[in-house]
């Protein structure tokens, strides 16, 4: 299972009506490792990262073209139900965007959405994700305090938890950690290294040093292509394209 | 103080060119002599705006509070007897017929508003969306009178024929206030929808919500307070209706039986009579007036509060 492909994108190409946002992306992603997206802003990798869970849909106007296979099946198939799809793909935005509810809430809404009812199989869901995201310590005896009241890094994993609470088997997150302070940061960047055991992670940043600590594979994208994508030492060490080179070593970016 | 800084200035060398220096700094009072008389402007704006209001606030009370006082609070608020000509002033049943009137309003027009914006504001295509909305603008802009009028060429004969009674009814002030408080309650409560963070719904779907439990449990509990907020108004705005509920509703000082009843409100009541009214019956309906007062005030209050529980 130590090289088993987890997701697998082929061709892939999003538009913004008249605007090619991705150009012919192909990315093997492998289960239960990190792979970081990194470039400059508006290089296109946020715009891969919701193509995996087909967040894309969303905004009006835009085209999809290519394939994205989850375990080998199509995810853009007319059968794929897109709801158990984001279950199996569970997303972490660049805000903490924590509802408006209790702690608790917070992570029972997932549970609560896909039909679980009893009182405590979602505490039991509600405690073992408030622990793998290590918030249990901190949270664990203020479940009903409003999440708003949390610091930032606290409800950054508490979105994580929210996320752990449905049983995903993919976590993309979108540049999870450009709002937090260092201490926070390097908290979701321990918890990420915890959580790759478990799930298959898809991280984009900004900050190159994060991807070098807490992936093992990183693409490199520029205008909507994907220039390079390699194992994260290797890409850091010894750069195939030029660009990238350029990219990393802070020549322009 | 002028003298100091310049002093100050030169001394430190860094002015040695003294009318250089003073040029710059008569710019500077200038600029601060326009910031001045620019706040005095706005102040006096303000003070002359809160000072009618103040004027206009005792002026109700000081008709209201003394025929208050010389027919009782208890008699005055909780007696139905309304014979101004002979001293009876009671206005219970035009209190009761308000709350009727307003209540039977809101209980279709507040689930239809809300679904109407939660439409609008989720589930239209955002063309439509627009469309709905200069729509609604429309229908806010249409002057009250006309919607008395249509009242009571439509709907009340239609009531008269279809249920009964000479349709001057409670049922038909429901009918026409709902769609006069209609605009108020879909414009605010859209504008609350609208302005929950696109990452709530965002995040909501990520989990595998579908659109709906997304709306029914992100979307409407984040925009509660906004909500409320829309609800109050347009009860504010049913409460303080006059002229369509005049003309369609019977106004007979009795309490309704039922919503084919005939009903006065405390606002038809001013504006039925004040036209012959004197002495203590004029003082009687600035008393109602009075009342109106206080209550539009209390929802003004809720809302604040609302709004307030709203941002925790």
């Amino acid at each position: 299972m130590e090289n088993h492909i987890k997701i697998k994108s082929r061709n892939m190409e999003v538009y913004y009506q008249d605007f090619q946002a991705l150009h012919g992306i192909n990315m093997d992603i492998k289960e239960h490792k990190v792979t970081a997206l990194i470039g400059p802003s508006g290089c296109g990798k946020s715009t891969y990262l919701r193509t995996l869970n087909r967040l894309n849909e969303l905004i009006e106007g835009t085209t999809i073209n290519g394939q994205v296979y989850l375990d080998g099946i199509s995810i853009y198939d007319k059968d794929v139900d897109v709801v158990k799809l984001r279950k199996r793909v569970g997303m972490v935005f660049q805000k903490p965007s924590v509802f408006p509810m209790s702690i608790y809430d917070n992570v029972a809404y997932g549970p609560r959405i896909h039909g679980i009812k009893n009182k405590s199989r979602l505490d039991e869901i509600v405690e073992k994700s408030l622990k793998a995201a290590n918030l249990w310590n901190e949270m664990g005896n203020r479940l009903n305090s409003p999440a708003a009241r949390m610091s930032g890094g606290q409800q950054q994993r508490l979105v994580i938890a929210r996320v752990l609470a449905v049983n995903p088997e993919v976590i993309l997150m979108d540049e999870p950690a450009s709002a937090l302070d260092p201490i926070s940061t390097s908290k979701l960047e321990e918890l990420i290294g915890e959580l790759k055991k478990n799930y298959t992670i898809v991280i984009v940043t900004h900050n190159m040093q994060q991807a070098a600590r807490v992936s093992d594979f990183t693409g490199f994208f520029l205008n909507g292509y994907l220039i390079e994508f390699n194992r994260t030492n290797e890409l850091f060490l010894n750069p195939v394209v030029k660009k990238t080179e350029d990219y990393i070593t802070g020549r322009f970016g | 103080m002028e003298k100091i800084v310049e002093i100050d200035m030169i001394k430190s060398k860094k002015y040695k060119d003294k009318a250089g220096f003073r040029k710059r700094n008569n710019a500077m009072l200038k600029n601060i002599n326009a910031e001045k008389l620019i706040e005095t402007i706005l102040l006096l704006s303000a003070a002359a705006f809160i000072l009618v209001i103040v004027l206009i606030t005792l002026f109700i009370f000081a008709k209201g509070v003394p025929l208050v006082m010389q027919v009782g609070i208890d008699d005055f608020l909780f007696n139905s007897d309304w014979r101004p000509m002979k001293g009876a002033f009671g206005i219970w049943a035009m209190f009761v017929g308000s709350l009727t009137v307003t209540f039977s309003s809101m209980l279709w027009a507040v689930p239809l508003g809300i679904i109407t914006a939660v439409f609008m504001a989720e589930i239209a295509p955002p063309v439509i969306g627009r469309w709905l909305g200069r729509l609604i603008e429309l229908l806010a802009g249409i002057p009250s009178v006309v919607y008395g009028f249509i009242g009571l060429i439509v709907i009340v004969p239609f009531i008269r024929e279809v249920l009964g009674g000479n349709g001057l009814s409670v049922l038909a002030g429901a009918i026409i206030l709902g769609i006069m408080i209609l605009p108020t309650i879909i414009n605010i409560a859209r504008d609350a929808i609208m302005a929950v963070p696109q990452e709530y719904k965002e995040s909501s779907l990520a989990l595998g919500a579908t659109h709906y439990q997304t709306i029914a449990r992100v979307i409407i509990p984040a925009a509660r307070s906004g909500i409320i907020t829309a609800v109050v108004l347009g009860m504010g705005r049913a409460i303080g209706e006059t002229m369509a509920v005049v003309m369609v509703t019977g106004n007979s000082t009795v309490i309704p039986e039922n919503i084919l009843s005939p009903v006065r409100t405390m606002t038809s009541n001013i504006v039925l009579e004040m036209g012959y009214a004197a002495g203590d019956h004029q003082a009687a309906l600035f008393a109602t007036g009075m009342v109106l007062f206080i209550f539009i005030v209390c929802l003004n209050l809720m809302v604040t509060i609302s709004a307030k529980a709203g941002r925790k």
